[in-house]
């Protein structure tokens, strides 16, 4: 294994990297979509939210979060492919050929983290508006949008960037069910269909591979976390 | 002869002690009390976890059909009415009773799995924090080799290798829920162990085991009660999701998740019999987590009413 070389699937006899490699994109693609959108909505409302702290647009943000991560990803992804696939007909219901095919697998996997996010983003930015250096921004005059955007936003990115990498790793397993409610053609269903046969070299290589994808994405993030925060510097 | 001048005794001036009313003494459960009984919306989703508990301890006497083994053929997918509240699945049985029975389960899931993380993972983070050295290095590498498997794909992996049932499903879970207790825990202990009153503690002779059990831990309460609420809504949702991709509970148990996979196939004729599922878990998890919110914001101290 050390050598790269993962054996043969028991079930179709073919080598298990040729397996994965040809499901790989499409559940990068929906990774890496849910989380883009995801975390710019997600850090919108937690940003709103915490500018009018306690008023409506809270009351609906916080609503709309405490619902996001209530809602199980399998019905909703059941319950917007009833609306929109079957009875409006705008969008088409499995497989993963054309950007149309994206929308539904993306919005259904992103609305827990988009719910986690905004959250996160509120009670961070909360925080931060209490800080010293906020207010001696607004009683040096600067308009409301300049400190919120330039002294409130940059710091309070810092723990939401940390939040972000433990977020990814919920986003891969969560494509896992996703990607059995839309038949998407990806690495979560290959795993599925692998426990269901006991096809183990398969289900080693993918348990191997969604973590080690965590472990990068953590430790870009880490990276980050560096460029963002001048503050932290490893030595 | 340097540390005798930095010795110089202070200012011997004690604040006056307030005199306290009988009647209002203040402990930590009246503060804890007083807190929450502010936030409605948790106390009103407390008292619908604890109907849903009564709901799911007296499930087998409340349900108007067997869950399993009632087949009414003669309104095969019926809509909700009078005699059937939730409807009829297409095997003719009903729906309002598997879901009641339903409860049972996940409800257990949820709760099980995330004890056992609790109690391991709260063991784990105490002993680490406690003695730091090479307790501290093993306990933590070990949460770190957990931590490294995104959540659901550690739980099919347990599945995969002991196979597929609820039972397991709850060992998955609990696994997965063990190393989030640890660290949480394990942060607490460090903070509190080098506290004038554990130092106090220690000095007059306490053990170890004195100072950890009865110093220590009740200081980390708070921390691992307000996580458990929040997290047996993901354990539910994650043990639901795992019987609905089939690795759980298997048909015909009334479990959320294997209803709602059961229901797939028959979207396009009966949504109605996919709605109720969807709507258990979604009620129950937020009630769980609508709960831990009001508890974070009573119980935890950085947080003061504005």
């Amino acid at each position: 294994m050390l050598h790269g070389d993962f054996g043969r699937s028991l079930r179709t006899k073919r080598p298990v990297s040729g397996e994965i490699a040809e499901r790989f994109m499409p559940t990068f693609w929906l990774t890496v979509t849910s989380m883009a959108w995801s975390v710019a909505i997600g850090m919108l409302i937690g940003t709103l939210s915490a500018v009018w702290r306690n008023r409506w647009p809270d009351r609906v943000g916080m609503t709309l979060a405490v619902s996001g991560i209530s809602f199980p990803a399998f019905a909703l992804g059941m319950l917007l492919m009833q609306i929109f696939s079957v009875q409006l007909h705008w969008l088409p219901t499995v497989g993963a050929d054309t950007w149309r095919h994206y929308i539904l697998p993306s919005l259904t996997l992103g609305a827990a983290v988009a719910a986690i996010m905004a959250r996160f983003t509120r009670s961070s930015f909360v925080d931060i508006l209490h800080e010293d250096y906020v207010r001696t921004a607004r009683a040096k005059g600067l308009p409301e949008t300049v400190v919120i955007v330039k002294h409130g936003l940059r710091n309070a990115l810092i723990p939401v960037v940390t939040m972000m990498g433990l977020q990814f790793g919920f986003l891969l397993g969560g494509s896992i069910v996703v990607e059995v409610v839309f038949n998407w053609p990806g690495m979560g269903r290959l795993l599925v269909d692998a426990v269901d046969m006991r096809d183990y070299p398969v289900i080693q290589a993918l348990v191997l591979l969604f973590s080690l994808e965590f472990v990068l994405i953590n430790l870009i993030v880490d990276v980050l976390y560096a460029v963002i925060n001048p503050t932290i510097r490893y030595r | 002869m340097n540390e005798q001048a930095e010795l110089q005794p202070v200012d011997a001036e004690i604040p006056a002690v307030p005199e306290v009313a009988a009647a209002a003494v203040r402990t930590p459960w009246t503060e804890f009390w007083r807190k929450f009984r502010k936030q409605h919306v948790a106390v009103v989703a407390g008292l619908f976890v604890a109907l849903l508990v009564v709901l799911a301890l007296g499930a087998p006497w409340l349900v108007p059909y067997d869950a399993e083994n009632f087949f009414d053929y003669d309104s095969l997918n019926a809509l909700p009415s009078l005699k059937h509240w939730f409807g009829v699945d297409p095997l003719g049985r009903d729906i309002f009773s598997r879901i009641l029975m339903g409860s049972r389960i996940s409800l257990t899931a949820g709760f099980v799995s995330v004890a056992v993380g609790a109690v391991v993972g709260t063991a784990m983070g105490l002993v680490a924090g406690y003695y730091e050295g090479w307790s501290d290095r093993i306990i933590m590498r070990i949460c770190d080799v957990l931590f490294a498997f995104p959540g659901i794909v550690l739980a099919i992996g347990i599945v995969a290798i002991l196979g597929g049932g609820i039972g397991n499903v709850i060992i998955a879970v609990a696994i997965f829920s063990i190393p989030t207790f640890a660290r949480l825990v394990r942060g607490n202990t460090l903070a509190l162990k080098h506290l004038t009153f554990v130092e106090a503690a220690r000095s007059i002779g306490a053990s170890d085991w004195t100072i950890v059990v009865r110093h220590i831990f009740p200081g980390t309460i708070a921390a691992v009660v307000v996580y458990f609420s929040l997290r047996i809504g993901t354990s539910i949702i994650t043990a639901a999701s795992l019987s609905f991709i089939g690795m759980g509970a298997q048909p015909p148990t009334p479990e959320w998740g294997a209803m709602l996979n059961e229901a797939r196939a028959d979207m396009m004729t009966s949504p109605h019999v996919a709605l109720f599922p969807s709507l258990a878990i979604f009620c129950t998890v937020l009630a769980f987590n609508l709960l831990g919110d009001g508890l974070r914001d009573a119980l935890d101290p950085k947080i003061e009413q504005k």
